[in-house]
């Protein structure tokens, strides 16, 4: 498709009132609207005004903790939230042409679920879902469920995280998560697109010979299939993930469409970039197409000094500087451009840009950004496709069970 | 006899995986594309309809070891395509179909309390087990229940589920941007919860939802499933249709409420339906047996077969009559149908059962096909609109229910008719609202809030 013009891909990533803690407080920010639909088809309806492919909701099966490994029972935050998938949905028939890509925890939840709940946003959005996957082996949510053994992180252990024993640990919980994607692309595959007959002469609604058992068996999980939801619109949703080291790169490698990294400067982005690209020829996967975004939080303001005095006010309002694991750019929409366009000359597909507060920097990067990419000619100025893969310039694939392969994107 | 005319309560549920649905007729659309669901939803929001009502099957059907191919195969996942529901309705309850076998209650307290917040308080769970190790192959938690252990397991669930959501009241979020007060207390969504099936303990992250928790229904129909409704629901999904049948249902469900602690108002009683709409009493007659022909295709006829007599009759002919043996008598393991429900009645006599067809076929002199015509799925209501509204009141009034949940058979368009003529003349027989009453789905359904204070009312 119409990559050959290498136009900047642009994601914004929702989650609550913005990614800065102090951001509910803001003036125009609504923190009592926070749990309604409203809200969200608002942001969305807002980010596909921009022209943005596609967001990504944030999720947790826990309260939100500013302490990495336990609550942090912290009252000064936004803590709960809604399901992301049904956010996605319920958002998906009120919006038209944007990727709707929610958080999904794969450590306690069952693959066959999530696959169906994909694949029918798949349905409702005309061919506009994904996923993006995250691990949680927290001690603290693994209390909510109850059922597993798991082997929490604790306190010395993320000083030491390099040590083998827990480098080994992280690829063992990253090995269930890639089974847990492999088991999401085998159901959806697990019916053929013209399964469905309706032959009236024989009373088959379908040519079952067209439907396939995944038969998947892992040490983590067994699922015979297939699904009971048909094939969705785009055949496989975009799979995403976040990483910011080499055993996740491997996911993004080996199961994923698009990864999202925290590079802080070229330099790192070309290294990160290299190690992925290394993963996915090793991965078999070297005629792939796998995206790899940038994640930035953003402060955008017309002048670099408005950027850094709010920023400056949001932190002193949360008690301390804030910190992030992705590059914090504070600064102007011409001078984000500036940025953004060096690392994508350095490989980086596109940007995931959390926004600090929202409505605020939500509508920077729409009604800011955006236009001055487009006067860079770095960005698209209409959707130029129906479907999220179309979006990220991603054929829609032939399905892995299909005796002859005959569709051609 | 002076008591006020009760209000008749009326659903729709969406067309399901079996042959009721007729998707051979040539207005049967999709049963996965979303505007399928978008035209069903919202024929019934403008028939003033408390709710939409989707089943849920986790494993596709089986017949001697093949996918059964010859009803509707293929359904959407029901969280996601509700919340989508709730985003092309205002009014509309939403009512989903949740085993509590294959799931776990933080994730399904989070996600019934989220499309609670979605759809604006129109969230309701019909509570069903799973039974089989068939489709637990689907699933982490693999394997299965022994039949006693079900609904010990659905109720455990359950009560664990409104803890969760009774873990927060509803005056956490104080949002005060001046002090900089998100919270009012860090131990919002606390709970701890242990017992046989569930050891639990945290924080839940859903606040308070805008019904306190969904509306409840309750599916089951044995005397443990009775009780069940009876202690914790706010409505049954019945089977009991017809009216002497629905009046004996009505009055022993209604009557266990007293030993929980309820009040009859506390549970409403709501039988899925059929129906065949004509201009006349003679032509729908005439057009609920096409539709009943449409059901049972040669094929389905033979299918029928095989569920009771329990073994392959591939080459048999429906038109002849009812095989010459008896059924092979089997465990439920070992039935030649597989994820389906409605052969476990088979199960229990198929050589009575068998015999009591014989019967039919001989004092009717009907072939095998018109004997599954005439003993499975007879249309429930089938006449014209006033014969059908005439009668759907009777059952209220002379509590035999306290309204239905009709099951078309054509998607999408089956509600259509119904709407356009039936619901008029309950209107104006004031026996139906013109408007919603409230705007969650409690209020429409005429029950009191939940409130935040609510103990569960446990089985003594």
């Amino acid at each position: 498709m119409s990559d050959t013009q290498n136009l900047i891909h642009l994601a914004v990533a929702l989650d609550g009132a913005g990614w800065h803690p102090a951001a509910w407080r803001e003036p125009d920010a609504r923190p009592l609207d926070l749990f309604t639909p409203a809200y969200w088809v608002e942001q969305v309806q807002q980010a596909e005004r921009g022209l943005i492919d596609f967001v990504t909701i944030e999720d947790s099966l826990r309260l939100q903790s500013d302490d990495p490994l336990e609550p942090d029972l912290r009252t000064d935050r936004v803590r709960g939230r809604l399901d992301a998938t049904l956010i996605a949905a319920r958002v998906a028939p009120v919006t038209r042409h944007i990727g709707l890509v929610p958080t999904a925890i794969v450590t306690h939840t069952e693959p066959f679920h999530l696959s169906k709940a994909i694949a029918t946003i798949d349905y409702v959005s005309n061919g506009r879902a994904g996923i993006r996957v995250q691990l949680d082996a927290r001690a603290d949510t693994n209390r909510h469920f109850g059922r597993r053994e798991i082997q929490p992180l604790r306190r010395e252990d993320v000083a030491n995280i390099h040590a083998p024993e827990l480098q080994q640990r992280l690829r063992e919980s990253f090995a269930e998560a890639e089974a847990y994607v492999e088991v999401l692309r085998r159901l959806w595959d697990s019916w053929e697109d013209d399964a469905e007959i309706r032959d009236v002469a024989t009373g088959r609604f379908i040519d079952r010979d067209k439907l396939h058992y995944i038969d998947f068996e892992s040490r983590w999980f067994s699922v015979k299939g297939p699904s009971i939801t048909p094939r969705p619109p785009q055949g496989q949703p975009i799979v995403a993930a976040l990483g910011h080291a080499t055993v996740p790169y491997q996911l993004i490698a080996r199961s994923t469409d698009v990864g999202f990294v925290t590079p802080h400067d070229t330099t790192q982005a070309t290294a990160i970039l290299a190690e992925i690209r290394a993963e996915q020829e090793a991965a078999g996967r070297a005629n792939d197409t796998i995206h790899v975004f940038a994640d930035l939080v953003v402060f955008l303001d017309a002048t670099h000094e408005e950027a850094a005095n709010r920023k400056q006010r949001l932190d002193a309002q949360a008690g301390g500087d804030s910190t992030s694991d992705a590059l914090i750019f504070t600064g102007t929409p011409s001078g984000l451009a500036d940025l953004l366009q060096e690392w994508h000359a350095a490989g980086l597909s596109g940007f995931r840009l959390r926004p600090g507060t929202v409505p605020h920097d939500l509508a920077q990067i729409t009604d800011a950004l955006v236009p001055e990419l487009q006067r860079r000619g770095a960005f698209r100025t209409a959707y130029e496709a129906t479907t999220l893969r179309g979006l990220l310039g991603l054929p829609r694939p032939a399905n892995r069970y299909a005796a002859i392969v005959e569709r051609v994107a | 006899m002076s008591r006020p005319q009760k209000q008749v309560h009326l659903a729709a549920h969406f067309p399901g995986v079996n042959n009721t649905t007729v998707w051979s007729d040539p207005a049967g659309g999709s049963h996965i594309e979303f505007s399928s669901f978008t035209h069903f939803a919202q024929t019934a929001e403008r028939g003033k309809f408390d709710f939409l009502f989707l089943a849920e099957g986790l494993r596709l059907r089986e017949q001697g070891g093949k996918i059964y191919d010859l009803d509707v195969v293929g359904r959407p996942d029901t969280f996601t395509v509700l919340a989508a529901i709730a985003a092309v309705t205002d009014h509309l309850g939403v009512t989903g179909t949740i085993n509590s076998t294959f799931n776990e209650p933080y994730e399904v307290a989070r996600q019934f309390a989220s499309l609670d917040w979605l759809s604006n308080g129109r969230a309701a769970w019909n509570v069903v087990t799973s039974w089989d190790a068939f489709t637990g192959e689907n699933f982490r938690r693999g394997g299965f229940l022994p039949q006693e252990q079900r609904y010990e397991r659905a109720k455990t669930f359950l009560q664990t589920a409104i803890e969760l959501w009774d873990s927060w009241k509803g005056d956490e979020i104080v949002a005060d941007k001046e002090t900089g007060q998100f919270l009012a207390t860090p131990e919002a969504g606390s709970f701890t919860h242990k017992d046989a099936h569930f050891d639990i303990a945290g924080q839940f992250n859903v606040p308070r939802s805008p019904q306190g928790r969904p509306v409840i229904f309750q599916a089951g129909d044995s005397d443990e499933g009775r009780d069940f409704a009876a202690a914790e629901a706010d409505a049954i999904f019945t089977g009991h249709a017809k009216f002497e049948d629905g009046q004996a249902f009505y009055a022993d469900v209604k009557g266990r409420l007293a030993k929980f602690g309820r009040t009859p108002d506390q549970l409403l009683i709501l039988p899925a339906a059929t129906f065949v709409l004509g201009d006349t009493d003679a032509e729908a007659a005439e057009i609920a047996h096409e539709v009943r022909l449409q059901q049972v295709s040669p094929a389905t006829a033979v299918a029928f077969l095989e569920q009771l007599w329990n073994t392959d009759l591939s080459g048999f002919d429906p038109d002849g009559p009812l095989p010459d043996f008896d059924p092979v008598v089997s465990d439920v393991g070992g039935l030649i149908s597989k994820g389906r429900a409605s052969v476990r009645q088979f199960a229990k006599d198929p050589i009575g059962l068998a015999n009591q067809w014989r019967e039919i076929a001989a004092a009717k002199q009907l072939s095998a096909r018109e004997v599954v015509v005439e003993v499975t799925g007879r249309q429930s209501f089938v006449g014209s609109p006033d014969t059908i509204a005439t009668a759907i009141n009777r059952a209220v009034q002379e509590d035999a229910s306290d309204g239905f949940i009709l099951v078309p058979h054509i998607t999408p368009g089956g509600l259509d008719r119904f709407v356009d003529t039936v619901v008029p003349l309950l209107q104006e027989r004031g026996v139906y609202r013109t408007e919603y009453e409230g705007s969650t789905l409690r209020e429409n359904l005429g029950l009191a809030p939940v409130a935040s204070s609510q103990v569960l009312q446990t089985t003594a």
